[in-house]
């Protein structure tokens, strides 16, 4: 069984005359553990779909069945038990609360999953580790670097231990360096069983990945398997 | 996801808000204000009388011609005042077929006098007042030097009097007035005891008064100028209600009141005094929350005003906390939680200003400090009733956001 299936979706919007079609028919299979790279122009729908595997946003038409369920069919609160548990996501534009610490950004996803306070903090605590940023947790968002950001943003994708990762450009604004620890992190959880789906501009980014789709004009352009698995990197993550 | 975390959330978002909320939960601490100020002046005039610093003492009740309090509007003054008087004859018939009686007595007063003493004089603010031996006994007064009055002073109508401290005070500065001769409206009366001080009662001093045999009273002031008070106390608790009953019996047929006609007399306690107080406090009661509901329903379309627009301001908020697995019920209760938090604070700010403010008035009556628990219970409630009644759109409306919708607002 695939864990994602879409089916001829479409997301097309309405702007007064105009029809602007983010996605215009794609569909895709995903299996377990996969390692897939989404590549492609600016505008050619990648953060859309994103959106959509993500149970965030709903098609115009076509079907996405998550785990051999219908999502349309779902209710709010099957969704809102899919983002919390099962998936973790990583926004384009990081989506952090202004008001609040890396800690607390970091912690919320564990406060709607019903963790104690105690154990909420540690974990957080640790996310914000893995991702080289222990001695930034008490920081807000305007007290952080664009880099810093993004990984309290992956720090939290990552905090409910999800067993799907979505991506959306998570090294983005991060030096070459950063950006391979970052994948470093990536690569590891694939190895642990995890299914991991990020987009990406850069080719060596893609490169760490198994499959490479690259979309254009709403629609897949190419979808190749690259390699048989993954090359782990053996040198462990510098901590900033 | 518990209750202290969600509690936890709001007051946090609170926080960072707070002049707002501040001018948000005016309008509940005026409402709640405005309802606890009066409940406590009331309770505190209440207390006051239910512990006992109440004219009558226990066990005793009243017979007059007027009633204690006088409600019912115009006319009703003169419906009580075509009564015949009660006179001394009809008190010594009562007090002969009276049973399970503890003590009686019967009392007359003037109120307003000047006392003179030498060229000495009072202000015009004594209280004179004819007793029997009995009535002494129901009123528990007692003579702390000399002696009381006594049967036979009643009897000859013998010019002796007791005296108060306000009285000693102002005409007998370092002397023993006990043998000392005083003049009340020019007729003298020799001081043969000194009453015992009392607590002041709603401001007034209870210690400027001459009290005097009820014969010599009536020798002053005319022997048909006025009804006189019998007062009654009972032997114990147990027959109080008994006597009570019997006494409107006996007084029914010493005054030849006809059956089937109303009593042409008042009799009151200490519990038909509260009873009346309660009545007459009744409407007050009524008023103040009416006031303070109309308060707080404006209050509550402000804090849903204030809700509506902290929902838009936060909704990129709203959509991260979906995004991360907030349920609607989780960011409903969130902002429901705010709007009662809101106006519970506003109650407790209102409550404490009224207390506060309701026990300083009630001071200058000198009753007895006291909080009105059951309203504080009350207005709280209200707090939380106008909480969710008002907070309850806007929490559904933040709670039904499309999540991508949400997110990407700016
Ligand atoms: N809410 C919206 N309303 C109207 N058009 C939208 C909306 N969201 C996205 N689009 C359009 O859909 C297209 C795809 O957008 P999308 O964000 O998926 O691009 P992308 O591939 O992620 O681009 P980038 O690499 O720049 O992030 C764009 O042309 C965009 O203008
Ligand atoms: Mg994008």
């Amino acid at each position: 069984m695939n864990i994602i299936k879409i089916e001829h979706i479409a997301k097309i919007y309405q702007l007064g005359t105009q029809e602007v079609k983010a996605l215009a028919d794609v569909s895709l299979k995903l299996d377990k553990n996969e390692y897939v790279a989404i590549m492609g122009p600016s505008g050619s729908g990648k953060s859309t779909l994103m959106n959509m595997l993500g149970c965030l946003d709903t098609p115009t038409s076509g079907i996405y069945e998550f785990t051999g369920k219908n999502v349309s069919e779902m209710t709010d609160n099957d969704l809102a038990k899919i983002r919390n548990q099962e998936i973790g996501f990583v926004f384009q534009t990081f989506n952090l609360l202004a008001r609040s610490n890396a800690l607390h950004n970091v912690e919320l996803p564990l406060i709607y999953a019903g963790i104690s306070a105690q154990e909420r903090k540690e974990r957080a605590e640790k996310a914000l580790a893995d991702v080289g940023l222990e001695d930034r947790i008490h920081h807000k968002p305007n007290e952080l670097s664009g880099g810093q950001r993004q990984r309290v943003a992956i720090a939290r994708a990552l905090v409910t231990n999800p067993s799907i990762i979505l991506a959306d450009e998570p090294t983005g604004n991060l030096d070459s360096k950063t950006g391979e620890e970052i994948m470093g992190l990536f690569n590891e959880l694939h190895e642990k069983g995890n299914t991991i789906i990020l987009v990406t501009h850069e080719e060596y980014i893609a490169e760490h990945a198994v499959r490479i789709i690259r979309l254009r004009d709403g629609l897949v352009e190419s979808d190749d398997v690259v390699r048989k698995r993954y090359i782990p990197i053996k040198n462990n993550l510098a901590k900033n | 996801m518990d209750f202290s975390q969600i509690f936890s959330v709001s007051l946090n978002s609170l926080n960072n808000n707070k002049l707002r909320a501040s001018l948000t939960i005016l309008g509940v601490v005026v409402g709640i204000f405005s309802i606890i100020v009066i409940m406590t002046i009331i309770t505190m005039l209440q207390n006051s009388i239910e512990n006992g610093v109440s004219q009558l003492s226990k066990n005793t009740f009243q017979i007059q011609k007027f009633p204690a309090m006088m409600g019912g509007g115009p006319g009703s003054r003169a419906k009580f005042r075509n009564r015949k008087d009660i006179t001394m004859e009809d008190f010594y018939k009562l007090e002969e077929t009276l049973k399970g009686v503890k003590y009686i007595g019967a009392e007359q007063w003037q109120f307003g006098k000047v006392i003179k003493y030498k060229n000495l004089s009072t202000n015009p603010n004594i209280q004179i007042i004819g007793e029997t031996t009995g009535g002494i006994q129901t009123n528990d007064w007692h003579v702390e030097f000399g002696r009381s009055i006594n049967e036979q002073d009643v009897q000859y109508s013998a010019n002796v009097c007791l005296i108060g401290n306000d009285v000693i005070e102002k005409l007998f500065p370092g002397i023993d007035p006990i043998g000392q001769t005083i003049k009340v409206d020019n007729y003298p009366l020799m001081v043969i005891g000194i009453l015992e001080q009392q607590a002041q009662m709603f401001g007034s001093s209870r210690d400027s008064r001459v009290v005097l045999p009820i014969s010599t009273f009536q020798n002053i002031y005319g022997r048909r100028s006025r009804s006189v008070n019998i007062m009654v106390m009972s032997e114990s608790k147990e027959n109080y209600d008994d006597v009570i009953e019997s006494a409107t019996g006996h007084m029914r047929t010493i005054r030849k009141v006809k059956p089937g006609e109303e009593n042409d007399f008042d009799i009151f306690s200490n519990e038909s005094m509260i009873s009346q107080i309660n009545v007459m406090t009744g409407g007050i009661k009524i008023g103040a929350l009416v006031v303070s509901i109309i308060a707080l329903l404006a209050a509550g379309v402000g804090i849903m005003n204030i809700m509506l627009v902290s929902v838009t301001e936060r909704t990129k908020e709203i959509g991260i906390r979906k995004a991360v697995g907030a349920k609607r019920s989780n960011i409903l209760t969130q902002f429901l939680i705010e709007a009662i938090v809101l106006c519970l604070i506003g109650g407790f700010v209102g409550i404490l200003l009224g207390v506060g403010i309701g026990n300083l008035a009630g001071s200058f009556l000198n009753a007895q400090s006291a909080i009105p628990y059951d309203w504080v219970a009350i207005g709280l409630s209200l707090c939380v009733l106008v909480g969710i009644i008002f907070g309850t759109y806007p929490a559904y409306k933040a709670s039904n956001l499309d999540p991508i919708e949400a997110l990407r607002y700016e």
